[in-house]
């Protein structure tokens, strides 16, 4: 019961962390292409300004959940996975700083230069989360004592002993950019007024079209790889909600994207990647880390768990702490909210 | 190199990196509390003024933690992956803890201080600049609390499988070990920035402009500088100290130097030790003090490394003695600076002082690396233990990282570090060079006013 409740809980972090990281992530590959003078790059850059930094606290807070929670997944999934791990690291690191340091530095260059890093390290963050689902979908070799250790990629097929790329993980690092692209320009159109906000208008539907092709690919791919993955599905059948909720809330995305109510388009796009990672979390369940190299080395809920003394302790300070969370992220955003005026702060 | 080496250079090589700038966000933290409190109740401009300039470094030295902190938490599992499985249940709670109960308050406020002076009211804003000193110390208790349960574990059991898990939220948060340690860090935070404001006060004043902020800053500085340099020796130091002598003894000779056990111990000022030969060479020692320092009596008696096996001695052990001398020796100097300091400005013949400036503006480094050494200190005197008397360094690293792949890593932040160390350099001088009757504005203009 413990584990069931600790999954979840972990996994709701998860999504919190992509559904709001998402979009500043998205709005910082947008500006690879999209955000074009310097004043649409300041104010796009305002609209996430205040409330990137906290976004990026759940991935934090999510992180040490799972260190807790699940001591076995997280140290072997984080040596495993050491390569892409270090790269997503300085990826963060590089992002995070020319982020917020463009504006301290009023010499046009150098400030291209730092959109360049901030857009092309946001655009490949998006794909090493996107190809890191995929890659836990897919399963790991996992060796007997709950170790392994992945190449960045091998022959590019997801066999027996695969790479951190293949066919099947590089679909998950597409559907992830473009999810997140479509989040991010949906985001800019709630936040930003004038040409900016028109240009982002124009290229929902190109992105939505994209996106809805990806996903049936990678849903498709990913009963290809691992077929086992129906299983929770064929055993619960009211579970088919969830795959039924991808497809609604992409449907609604684009409804309310044409109808030009672009703060529900935005909360839908953000259900649609909760309903994705949902999806994906019911079809590994009660695996965290499936294997390649046969089931009994799958890591599993059961081995990976932490103590109970350990989770019970747990379970109060989080429960508190995470009210006090939700209230800070609230008050965050409601101090924020409206559009982004140039100019004026 | 093994790659047991080589995994405890990339924890160490990033982690003292990263300690650079949080040392200087906590303390600051509580400086430009005061400043706004100040301005706050007198309505004075010019520490309104004096705050918004020490939020723009804050800013700066901010976001070069925050960015460098993420891989922190990352290593724990990328690098040490043997004592992450085994430890996970224990200390993985202090590091969730960090980010649910500081990072989401610190990361809310800050957007706040920074860009939200205009919309919020005076009352508001300094309310915001105190709930992000809150969260920053807050920041500072988790990761001291993880620190402390690897010194000095407490409130445990391990699982038949040989996981430890967390028998108690309130013993792990209230570990004495951890009180001590914070109190002697925080204070050290004090110490970094109480160096750093009155060095920015003493430029302004050998270069002539600026001088009101040189004097605000130098009064703000030296008064600050003199509480926390003398409280990291007494009663932190001292309290940590002894704390350390009872529970790790084998460090605390191996810190002093002490090979023989004795009593009436001496303290020793300078020497190298000699691991080969068991002495100190060239030594200038003070008869008894150890003993006292420890025991508060002359004739005690000091165990010496000699009570203790070979492979129980620190791994490290000239790197711990001299860090540890290079943290004392500084300590005192700090001390002594300060109160020289605090004297001139007393008579009011500080910022005429120019050799007592000169001698704070060079001096601003010094905090900085007596709080690295003193975190080396604590770090190399565990050794050879992971987690002290349970777990050695040996057993935790991750078997399936090779030495090649962690010293690619490794090479790798170095590189990247040092492209940031330049950008921060290059970012603070343009703000100290612009000073705070600059009005600047976050979102990149500059007006004049």
């Amino acid at each position: 019961m413990m584990g069931f409740l600790w999954f979840w809980l972990v996994a709701v972090m998860i999504v919190g962390y992509v559904v709001l990281d998402g979009f500043d992530l998205g709005v910082g590959v947008l500006h690879l292409f999209l955000v074009r003078t310097e004043q649409e790059r300041q104010v796009s850059l305002r609209s996430i300004g205040p409330v990137w930094d906290g976004n990026e606290v759940w991935l934090l807070a999510g992180g040490g959940t799972l260190y807790f929670a699940f001591p076995l997944l997280y140290a072997s999934a984080f040596s495993g996975f050491y390569l892409p791990l270090m790269i997503v690291l300085w990826l963060l690191v590089l992002r995070g700083i020319s982020l917020e340091l463009r504006n301290h530095i009023d010499v046009g260059v150098w400030r291209a230069l730092l959109d360049g890093v901030f857009g092309l390290a946001s655009a490949l963050l998006a794909i090493f989360y996107g190809a890191a689902l995929a890659n836990v979908l897919r399963g790991v070799p996992l060796q007997a004592d709950g170790y392994f250790f992945l190449p960045l990629w091998t022959n590019w097929q997801p066999g027996p002993s695969p790479g951190i790329l293949d066919w099947y993980t590089v679909i998950g690092g597409l559907v992830a950019l473009v999810a997140l692209t479509l989040h991010g320009a949906l985001w800019l159109i709630i936040k930003v007024s004038g040409d900016l906000a028109e240009r982002a208008q124009s290229i929902v539907n190109p992105l939505w079209i994209a996106l809805a092709a990806l996903t049936g690919v990678s849903l498709l791919a990913t009963i290809h790889v691992r077929p086992a993955s129906l299983n929770n599905y064929a055993a619960y059948p009211v579970t088919y909600i969830v795959p039924v909720g991808v497809v609604a809330s992409l449907i609604a995305v684009f409804f309310w994207n044409k109808t030009a109510q672009p703060v529900k388009a935005f909360l839908a796009s953000g259900l649609y990647l909760f309903f994705m990672l949902a999806g994906a979390c019911w079809g590994v369940y009660p695996t965290l880390l499936p294997a390649t190299t046969g089931a009994e080395r799958d890591i599993t809920l059961a081995r990976a768990i932490s103590g109970p003394h350990t989770l019970s302790v747990g379970l109060a300070w989080w429960s508190f702490g995470m009210v006090l969370a939700i209230g800070y992220t609230v008050f965050v955003y409601s101090r924020f909210k409206g559009k982004v005026v140039a100019g004026a702060h | 190199m093994t790659a047991e080496v080589i995994h405890r250079l990339h924890f160490a090589f990033t982690v003292t990196f990263h300690y650079l700038f949080p040392q200087l966000t906590m303390g600051l933290a509580l400086l430009i509390v005061v400043f706004k409190t100040i301005a706050l109740r007198t309505g004075s401009e010019e520490w309104d003024r004096a705050g918004r300039f020490w939020g723009r470094i804050f800013g700066i030295n901010f976001v070069f933690g925050v960015v460098t902190g993420i891989p922190m938490e990352f290593e724990f599992g990328t690098n040490w992956a043997r004592f992450s499985q085994l430890s996970g249940g224990v200390i993985g709670q202090p590091l969730a803890m960090e980010g649910v109960f500081s990072f989401f308050l610190e990361s809310a406020f800050l957007g706040l201080f920074l860009y939200g002076e205009k919309r919020l009211s005076k009352t508001m804003h300094w309310f915001s600049a105190f709930m992000v000193f809150l969260g920053s110390w807050l920041s500072g208790f988790f990761i001291i609390v993880t620190d402390a349960w690897m010194q000095h574990p407490v409130a445990f059991d391990r699982l038949p499988d040989g996981r430890y898990q967390v028998l108690s939220f309130w013993q792990l948060l209230l570990n004495p070990w951890a009180l001590f340690q914070y109190m002697h860090n925080m204070t050290g935070a004090v110490v970094t920035a109480s160096f750093v404001v009155a060095a920015t006060g003493a430029f302004y004043l050998l270069d002539r402009r600026q001088e009101n902020f040189g004097r605000l800053f130098l009064k703000v500085g030296v008064i600050a500088g003199v509480l926390s340099t003398i409280a990291i020796i007494f009663p932190t130091g001292d309290l940590h100290g002894k704390y350390v002598a009872r529970n790790q003894p084998a460090a605390i000779a191996a810190m002093e130097g002490l090979f023989k056990t004795e009593a009436g111990a001496g303290i020793v000022l300078v020497g190298q030790p000699n691991e080969e030969t068991g002495q100190i060479d060239n030594p200038i020692v003070v008869n008894d003090v150890l003993s006292f320092l420890i025991y508060g009596t002359t004739q005690a008696e000091v165990k010496g490394l000699d009570q203790f096996p070979r492979d129980q001695w620190p791994t490290a052990l000239p790197l711990l003695y001299y860090a540890y001398h290079i943290m004392a020796g500084l300590g005192t100097y700090f001390v002594a600076l300060m109160l020289l300091a605090a004297f001139l400005l007393w008579r009011r013949k500080l910022h005429r002082a120019r050799w007592m400036l000169w001698l704070l503006l060079i001096s601003f480094p010094l905090p900085y690396i007596a709080n690295t050494a003193g975190w080396m200190t604590a770090e190399i005197g565990r050794q050879p233990w992971l987690i002290y008397g349970l777990m050695r360094t040996s057993e935790g690293f991750s078997s399936t990282v090779s030495a090649g792949n962690g010293l690619f890593t490794l090479i790798g932040f170095m590189g990247l570090y040092t492209l940031l160390g330049l950008l921060f350099t290059v970012l603070v001088y343009r703000e100290i060079s612009r000073g705070p009757e600059a009005e600047v504005s976050l979102e990149g203009a500059v007006y004049a006013d």
